[in-house]
């Protein structure tokens, strides 16, 4: 499985478990014309099928967490999980809230934080390029 | 013509199909994005799409009807590939042709579409669904102008007796530009008009691309697929998107350009070829980018209300204006 054309057609779906929106639209703007990630091949899709790499803002509320582990399981290999912002990082300011069942990592896999309340979109890209690098990494077969 | 020659023939239709298709969307996508204000993606982007689709892993969900799912997309590459097979490339005939083309290619157009609701509903999941229904009825919406269209250009051409009308060699040989009065000139454009309003449809393409509405339904028909069954789709779109400019152009701007230029042979040949990947692109620009970044897209009972009664009035007056022009003229 070669990945060479991989890192340049990424195809990005956006899962928001929660979130208040900040992260949100900081990922809409990095597709906004100041920044236009579609040059780099990134394309923002509609179903969780066509996506190699999955967004999650948000501190993940009681409802989403099955949610969440169901669009993790409907993405196709191979894929990676970006978080974004520090809500999914570490709960952020929701920290041990009675509603929030934890950091993002504690229901799917994540390979990249992107911390920040919220983060640039260019911290936002670099983070989705390092998934890409640690997939590549991975196929490679040398350690994570 | 053996048959190692017709073989040699269609292989290289196809070929060249799916390169000139995948170079084309990314040509759109390019310059939709410096309509926009951004830079755009590199041209060979849709390779790098289908190189990354192959990659991925198919998953085919426990809900879905599993033949007619992995069939779908497989039939609508097929029935888009076979379109350009009957359509007249540059200066070359169409490698296949017989006495009822337009006909043949009215019905085969229709195929892709139908072969994705299909692929929608034996998806099952509700988005799949209710996108496979838009489809549906875009597809019932569009097809009557589209054969209006078909049927005026025939029915001229078969007033004139040069052929059989509903073959495309006759079409792509008798303009029907020159053939016709100023009523008949107006006719035409309507006709014209109409076909390019159609062409973003058929393609699925903003205004019209509500079956596949990313943000409203998850994909829509589309929101089941994955890997390899999704890159089919993708070529599928990419070969009907060149399918449906050529036909444009067969139909109503099927000049070359070598001959008012004196240039014989070989190399008025390669001119005319590059000439029709020319025009294929000026009705690409038209009809579908600068149309797909100047809209939004349509809601399904607007497309519908829109394609039955003010295009296919527009159509229907083009057809009048053309019969009233024989009458005129004689």
């Amino acid at each position: 499985m070669k990945l060479s054309a991989f890192k340049r057609a990424l195809w990005v779906f956006h899962v928001p478990t929660g979130s208040c929106n900040g992260c949100d639209i900081e990922i809409v703007a990095a597709l906004t014309p100041r920044y236009d990630v579609e040059r780099f091949g990134i394309k923002l899709v509609g179903s969780p099928r066509h996506a190699d790499v999955l967004l999650v803002t948000g501190a993940v509320t009681r409802p989403m967490a099955e949610r969440l582990r169901r669009i993790y399981e409907q993405t196709p290999d191979p894929k990676a999980v970006v978080v974004v912002g520090g809500c999914g990082t570490t709960s952020g300011v929701f920290y041990e809230s009675y509603n929030i069942v934890g950091p993002v990592d504690e229901i799917i896999p994540v390979d990249v934080y992107v911390p920040g309340c919220p983060p640039r979109p260019e911290a936002i890209i670099d983070g989705v390029v390092k998934a890409v690098a640690k997939l590549e990494r991975l196929e490679a077969g040398e350690a994570v | 013509m053996s048959v190692l020659q017709a073989l040699w023939q269609v292989a290289l239709v196809l070929l060249g199909g799916v390169l000139v298709g995948l170079v084309y969307k990314g040509i759109d996508r390019k310059l939709a994005a410096r309509m926009q204000g951004r830079i755009g993606p590199p041209i060979r982007q849709p390779f790098l799409d289908l190189g990354k689709l192959l990659v991925k892993e198919t998953i085919i969900p426990r809900t879905a009807v599993r033949w007619a799912f992995s069939l779908m997309p497989f039939l609508a590459v097929v029935a888009s590939a076979t379109v350009l097979l009957y359509l007249p490339i540059g200066p070359f005939a169409p490698v296949l042709s017989s006495y009822g083309d337009l006909i043949l290619i009215l019905y085969l157009l229709a195929v892709p579409a139908v072969a994705m609701a299909i692929g929608g509903f034996a998806a099952g999941s509700p988005y799949a669904a209710v996108g496979a229904q838009r489809e549906i009825v875009m597809l019932m919406s569009y097809e009557f102008p589209l054969a209006l269209v078909i049927v005026g250009l025939a029915w001229r051409l078969s007033g004139l007796g040069v052929g059989p009308a509903f073959s495309l060699a006759t079409v792509a040989g008798t303009p029907l530009w020159t053939q016709v009065g100023p009523l008949g000139l107006l006719g035409l454009l309507l006709l014209l008009g109409t076909l390019l309003v159609v062409t973003p449809a058929e393609l699925s393409k903003i205004p019209f691309d509500i079956p596949e509405a990313e943000t409203e339904i998850a994909g829509g028909l589309m929101a089941e697929y994955s890997g390899a069954n999704l890159a089919l789709f993708y070529l599928a779109d990419a070969l009907k998107t060149v399918a449906m400019a050529a036909l444009v152009v067969a139909l109503f701007v099927p000049y070359g350009i070598a001959a008012p230029l004196g240039i014989g042979g070989v190399g008025g040949q390669i001119l005319d070829l590059a000439f029709f990947f020319v025009k294929l692109f000026v009705v690409i620009f038209v009809a579908v980018t600068t149309v797909r970044v100047a809209f939004a897209r349509l809601k399904v009972d607007q497309i519908a209300r829109g394609f039955w009664i003010p295009l296919t009035a527009v159509a229907l007056a083009g057809l009048l204006l053309l019969v009233l022009d024989k009458a005129v003229v004689g």
